[in-house]
Formats: C-alpha cells, sequence, structure tokens
C-alpha cells in the first residue's frame, strides 16, 4: 500500500445501490474513505464541480482528483490499489466479468425500475421482463458460490443491486419478483453474500431502507393496492 | 491464422468500427464476417444468446461481446503494440468514462436526428448538438482525445463520423459550423490507416440511413 497520505473521499448517498458498491470495494481493499451524503435534490458545489457532465453521485475523490460513474470507480480502485483483486486477471474472464456487470446496470436495473415505478399491466409485464433476465442470473450461479466464482466479485459487488434493492423492494411493492422456487440459486447466492462480513458492513440497514422504500413509494403512490 | 478471430459486425455499425479499428491497431488477423440482422446467423445467436447482437468477436472460438469490452479485451490480449488504453489508472478511468458517456448518449440522440420528425426531431437535434459539444469541450486542443496518442475514447467516437453527413442531410444541421475541432479532429483520425480501412464510405451509410428513415416511416 501507497505510504504517501491518500486522500479518498466518496460523495455518495445512503440508500443508493450505485454508491454502496463503491463503499464495498474500498472496504474490500481495506482503504479508509471519508464518505460524504449528498443531498440529490439540492446538489452540493462539490458534487456538481466534481461532476459536472452527468451531477450524479457516487464520485469518488482520489487526492482531489475526481472519477465517476460506478463502474468505472470499481474498476478505478482496482487498478489502484492491487491487492485483493476484484476483477479476475485473466483478459476473457475480465471481458465475461464487465459484460454481466453491464447486463445489472443497463439490463436488470432498467427493467427493474418499471416493477417499482409502473402499476397494473405494465408493472405485471416488468416483473415478467425482470424475472426473464433474472433467469440468466441464475444460470450463471448454478455450481458457484458467487458469479465471481469462489468468492466474491465485481459482479457480485455491482449484482447487490439484484440482492438488497430489487429483493427488498419486493416486500414494499407486495410483489415476489424473485420467488424462491423460480430462482433457488439467487436466493442461496444471497444467503452467500450475507455471510461476507464487508457485506454485512456495507449495505444499508435493512428496517431503515425498508423504511426509506416505503416512503418514495408513498410520494409516488404507488404501492399495490 | 484468421480464423482463430472472427468478428460478427455488420458494415454501417459504428461499435463494429470500433473493434475493427482495435484489431488493425493490433496487426492482429481476422475474418470478418457481414450479417444480415433481418436473418440472424446460428453462429451470432450461438456466440451472443443474451442480446443477438453485433459486433461479437470471436476468439479460439470464445466470444466477447459488447464493444467497449472488445476494445479493451484486444488491448489486454494484444498488448505487445499501439496501446489503446493509458497505463495511468487515472487516465484510464477517464478515458473509460469518456467511452461509457458516449455510449449513454450518442446512440438515442443521433437516432432522433435522422430518423424522427418535427418534436422529437428538434429535442434530439439539440441534444445531439449539445453532446458533440460536451465531446469537443473534452478534446479541447489536444491533436487526439488522450492527448498525443490515439487511443480509446478516439476510437469510441469516431466511428459516428461516417454518419455525420447522414445527420446533415437528414437534420438539416452543420456539424462543423457547430464542432469544428471535433471536425479536424475526425479527419485527423481518418489518416490512421487502421481507421480508413475499418471505416465504410459516408456516402454508403447516407443511403443506409435514407432506407432507414423509410423504414420508420419518417421519410
Amino acid at each position: 500500500m501507497a505510504e504517501r497520505s491518500e486522500e479518498v473521499k466518496l460523495l455518495g448517498m445512503w440508500a443508493s445501490p450505485f454508491s454502496r458498491r463503491v463503499e464495498i470495494a474500498l472496504t474490500l481493499k481495506g482503504l479508509p474513505y471519508e464518505f460524504s451524503e449528498q443531498d440529490i435534490a439540492n446538489k452540493s458545489p462539490l458534487l456538481l464541480q466534481s461532476n459536472p457532465v452527468h451531477k450524479m453521485i457516487p464520485v469518488l475523490l482520489h487526492n482531489g482528483k475526481p472519477i465517476s460513474e460506478s463502474l468505472v470507480i470499481l474498476e478505478y480502485i482496482d487498478d489502484t490499489w492491487q491487492h485483493n483483486q476484484i476483477l479476475p486477471q485473466d483478459p476473457y474472464d475480465k471481458a465475461i466479468a464487465r459484460f454481466w456487470a453491464r447486463f445489472v446496470d443497463e439490463q436488470i436495473y432498467v427493467t427493474a425500475m418499471k416493477v417499482v415505478g409502473k402499476v397494473g399491466e405494465e408493472r405485471d409485464a416488468a416483473v415478467e421482463a425482470t424475472r426473464d433476465l433474472l433467469k440468466l442470473m441464475e444460470k450463471e450461479l448454478v455450481g458457484k458460490d458467487f458469479l465471481g466464482g469462489e468468492s466474491l466479485g465485481f459482479v457480485d459487488i455491482v449484482a447487490t443491486l439484484v440482492a438488497f434493492w430489487l429483493m427488498r423492494t419486493e416486500e414494499v411493492v407486495g410483489v415476489k419478483v424473485v420467488p424462491v422456487e423460480m430462482f433457488p440459486e439467487i436466493h442461496r447466492w444471497v444467503k452467500n453474500l450475507l455471510d461476507v462480513d464487508v457485506i454485512k458492513k456495507c449495505i444499508p440497514p435493512e428496517g431503515e431502507h425498508l423504511n426509506y422504500i416505503r416512503a418514495r413509494m408513498d410520494s409516488l403512490k404507488l404501492k399495490s393496492v | 491464422m484468421a480464423k482463430e478471430v472472427i468478428l460478427l459486425d455488420f458494415w454501417p455499425s459504428m461499435f463494429g468500427m470500433r473493434t475493427r479499428i482495435a484489431l488493425r491497431e493490433k496487426g492482429v488477423d481476422f475474418e470478418y464476417r457481414d450479417e444480415d440482422l433481418r436473418d440472424k446467423s446460428p453462429l451470432l445467436l450461438q456466440m451472443n444468446p443474451v442480446h443477438k447482437k453485433i459486433p461479437v468477436l470471436i476468439h479460439n472460438g470464445k466470444p466477447v461481446c459488447e464493444s467497449a469490452i472488445q476494445v479493451q479485451y484486444i488491448d489486454e490480449v494484444w498488448s505487445h503494440k499501439n496501446p489503446i488504453l493509458p497505463s495511468d489508472p487515472y487516465q484510464k478511468a477517464q478515458a473509460r468514462f469518456w467511452v461509457d458517456y458516449i455510449d449513454k448518449k450518442m446512440y438515442e440522440a443521433q437516432r432522433k436526428v435522422y430518423a424522427s420528425k418535427g418534436e422529437e426531431q428538434e429535442t434530439g437535434k439539440k441534444e445531439f448538438i449539445e453532446i458533440l459539444k460536451t465531446l469537443e469541450s473534452e478534446l479541447g486542443d489536444k491533436p487526439y482525445f488522450g492527448g498525443d496518442d490515439f487511443g480509446y475514447v478516439d476510437i469510441g467516437l469516431i466511428g459516428f463520423y461516417t454518419w455525420f453527413p447522414g445527420y446533415e442531410k437528414f437534420g438539416n444541421i452543420s456539424i462543423e459550423a457547430e464542432c469544428p475541432k471535433l471536425i479536424a479532429w475526425a479527419k485527423r483520425c481518418m489518416q490512421r490507416e487502421s481507421v480508413a480501412k475499418s471505416l465504410p464510405d459516408s456516402e454508403k451509410v447516407t443511403e443506409f440511413m435514407a432506407m432507414l428513415r423509410k423504414k420508420f416511416g419518417v421519410e
């Protein structure tokens, strides 16, 4: 580890899966960091200055230099602090990991958002579509403890979005999007994740998190009747 | 030797162009196969079952999907010459950020410029020019996005250049007037053999766009 004083600051949001995944990576690497909770409704000058293009969290500031976009940040962390590697070393395995990470963010996340954001028939269609995507993730987990293989890796960190956001939303929305009968591997994988100290430490506390999701849904008046 | 690397692609794809350029930058021998997207080959469906999209890079029988991922893969496997990504982690992160930006923003916006009409097209045109200006501002006075050397972001963006005349014709805009530095950059990239060999004729692309317009019912 570097001996010079490293300043690592994360502009994030406690309930955001994209922010939390960065915290998981930093914690896995044993890196001390300053967390700065951002108010998305009232963006700070530092956030706007650090990510002028997207104006979104998370933003990692390393010795004052900003890096934006959670997947870019995760790779930066792995490139800079090379112990406890998050991505596989082999270029092919790395390409596959990058593919699945994008799949989670660009396919699963986008479709799952419609489960939360729509009602009635549109919601049902979104549930169907999300399940179709999750079936691919289910297949990937057969014979593996984690998506990364024997131990937690890049895709697992990214897919905590499924384990601790999508699956928690089920309670609030009142729809079992990921039933255990249909997705036994995913459920087994979530249990494996919860056995990992870093994960336990870095995910939002369940009670508070559910309250937060409930409050957001109430304000959108979109709970299932 | 060529069988070792196969690229399933579609000639006007600005994404496929990225992979073609990267392979040529590295001097990798490859077999190029043009797909009929209305009648996808069994190989394409087998190699990219999740998205069923081109480009697909097949290396020794194993598929790599998504153009940005392919370019990084190529850089990592054939690391002996013409590095595509910078070696410094911070510069690397910046390069990844900008290709991600292009991926997230360019495709939707450019589609509206030539394949929509009325209000949607006007909004699309504004967004598109704004995106180009943001990119131009990032380029600044540098010869390439990464600085002195042609690299990842240049590869990420240059394919769209072959579509520019079409955007101008069907969107009634002048990209050169709005973003002269970006046009200068594009012409500079076109001087590179890997780029010149990998990009189709703009005229053919414009014809293709005209055909798409009819298909989308805007012509």
